[in-house]
């Protein structure tokens, strides 16, 4: 009896000692709209066309992302590159390249499926629209290259977040290296 | 000229009193929600105003203008009465509740800290603060759900139960000061507080107080992983509201009758020369009370309900008969 009252004690102080040392921490949370959120370089996030160094896009409008694609959510009519319109160094290009975000699970099959790796799965998660047609982006939207200010990389290797390309401010205040949740 | 000290200055103390705990429930959901965050290792509210310090205001409006829904199986009256019958007996306790010795005149009346001092002050808020258990109760049953009424049925039984052990830590306090108002017992204190000359009755009282507000560990009525919300399943808006408006100002009486039961009242250091003081000083050992409180919510489980059961009748009521009889004996043998 006495035992088992003075273990419950014990465990009693131990538990609301642990919870004191918590109170005087510095708060783990990412405060997002905020602060930016550090994303991991394999994030999967909405896709990006990528272009050549030259400017020409990667993408030729094989289709091959739509075949590989589960829930059939991307859309792609190939055009004739022409000398006067010439878009790409192939023969084709994609002219019409249309990606349903609410059908889209970011598996990634698409990147995986492009020969040329023109489709990206890039690092933008706050994808909310008001409308639901605006939910599906075109191939205007998917070619500009799309850094949301909400958003940092991490480092290749050392998987720190790279807090200067923020708009070159400095890291949020109190967020120790590597503290802040990605 | 009679009525102004009889009935004009009570009422007005009274009003006051009331938008201060109002006030203070407000503040005090805003405190315990940055607390438990701060001990989550979150920062808790912070969006409205700075600080947050507007998200009381924020969710009261809210609450305000929430839709009235009445299930249509209730018992209309008791189910709009129980709310307010929760609320009332918290708010009445702190009638007798002496803040400071402190007092000042305005054209010749003289004004208290303290709404009145009864002689049966004690007595007085005991009763009161049971009575709180009705609207409980009254709440669960005519919400008509079975999850409403077994949580009001675990409240009834839980809030009677531990009643007997808190009556015994303060009869060991009456037993020593040997008058039942609240201001006689506090004045007792100035040389010693009575934490030191009955720590075991003020943790008995501790523990009790959290069973009888229904705070954690003890919060069985609300058991969310068995109850859906216990009695307050079936209320919205203000209504529900209110509930927790009475369970945080009881939390705030618990705080208070403990302060002024155990820890000397308005003492402290240089209140001799400086009365006023007083406030302060009650003020922060409420606090520091309430504190308390949030701690333990934040680092305890909630027990089971034959183990709330089983504390309450097999070791805190003897650990309190235990405590009076010692007591007793003292106060006989050297009183």
């Amino acid at each position: 009896m006495i035992r088992t009252i003075g273990l419950g004690a014990v465990e009693i102080a131990r538990a609301m000692w642990i919870t004191l040392i918590h109170l005087l921490r510095r708060p783990v949370t990412n405060q997002y709209p905020n602060e930016p959120v550090a994303v991991y370089p394999r994030f999967r996030g909405r896709h990006v066309l990528k272009r050549y160094d030259n400017g020409l896009e990667r993408c030729i409008g094989c289709a091959l992302c739509a075949a590989a694609c589960p829930t059939d959510c991307i859309l792609v009519i190939a055009g004739e590159n022409t000398p006067e319109a010439r878009y790409s160094p192939g023969e084709r290009y994609g002219e019409v390249y249309e990606i349903n975000l609410l059908r889209c699970i970011f598996c990634g099959y698409c990147a995986e499926a492009c020969p040329t790796e023109a489709i990206v799965l890039e690092y933008d998660f706050a994808l909310s629209v008001y409308d639901r047609w605006d939910a599906i982006i075109t191939r205007e939207q998917l070619l500009q290259p799309h850094t949301p200010p909400h958003i940092v990389l991490r480092d290749d290797t050392t998987l720190e977040p790279n807090w200067g390309q923020w708009g070159g401010v400095a890291r949020p205040a109190g967020k120790a290296e590597g503290q802040a949740s990605g | 000229m009679d009525w102004i000290a009889g009935l004009l200055i009570p009422f007005v103390k009274a009003l006051v009193l009331v938008v201060l705990l109002l006030t203070g429930f407000a503040y005090l959901s805003y405190v315990e929600r940055k607390l438990v965050a701060r001990f989550h290792v979150r920062y808790g509210p912070n969006r409205a105003g700075p600080f947050g310090l507007l998200q009381p205001i924020a969710d009261g409006l809210k609450m305000l203008f929430k839709e009235e829904i009445i299930p249509r199986h209730a018992d209309k009256l008791f189910y709009l009465m129980a709310p307010a019958i929760v609320v009332v007996p918290a708010l009445l306790v702190w009638a007798v509740i002496p803040i400071s010795n402190f007092s000042f005149r305005i054209f010749g009346y003289e004004i208290t800290f303290y709404l009145t001092d009864l002689n049966i002050g004690l007595l007085y808020a005991l009763a009161v603060a049971e009575l709180g258990t009705y609207g409980i109760i009254l709440g669960g049953w005519s919400s008509n759900n079975k999850y409403a009424l077994l949580g009001a049925l675990r409240t009834s039984s839980q809030m009677l139960s531990y009643s007997l052990p808190m009556g015994t830590a303060l009869l060991s306090i009456l037993a020593v000061v040997g008058s039942l108002s609240l201001v006689d017992i506090v004045n007792a204190q100035r040389g010693l507080w009575f934490i030191f000359l009955q720590p075991l009755g003020f943790l008995i009282y501790f523990i009790t107080g959290l069973a009888e507000t229904n705070r954690s560990p003890f919060d069985l009525p609300e058991t969310e992983n068995e109850l859906v919300a216990g009695f307050v399943t079936e209320y919205g808006g203000i209504k529900f509201a209110l509930f927790y408006m009475g369970e945080y100002i009881s939390m705030m009486t618990t705080s208070a009758l403990a302060t002024t039961l155990f820890l000397g009242g308005w003492w402290g250091p240089f209140v001799d020369e400086l009365p006023i003081l007083g406030i302060f000083y009650f003020v922060l050992k409420m606090s520091a009370v309430v504190f308390l409180i949030i701690w333990v919510r934040a680092s305890l489980p909630r027990v089971r309900f034959d183990q709330l059961m089983g504390f309450c009748w097999k070791f805190l009521l003897p650990l309190g008969l235990f405590n009076v009889m010692v007591t007793a004996t003292v106060v006989a043998l050297w009183g």
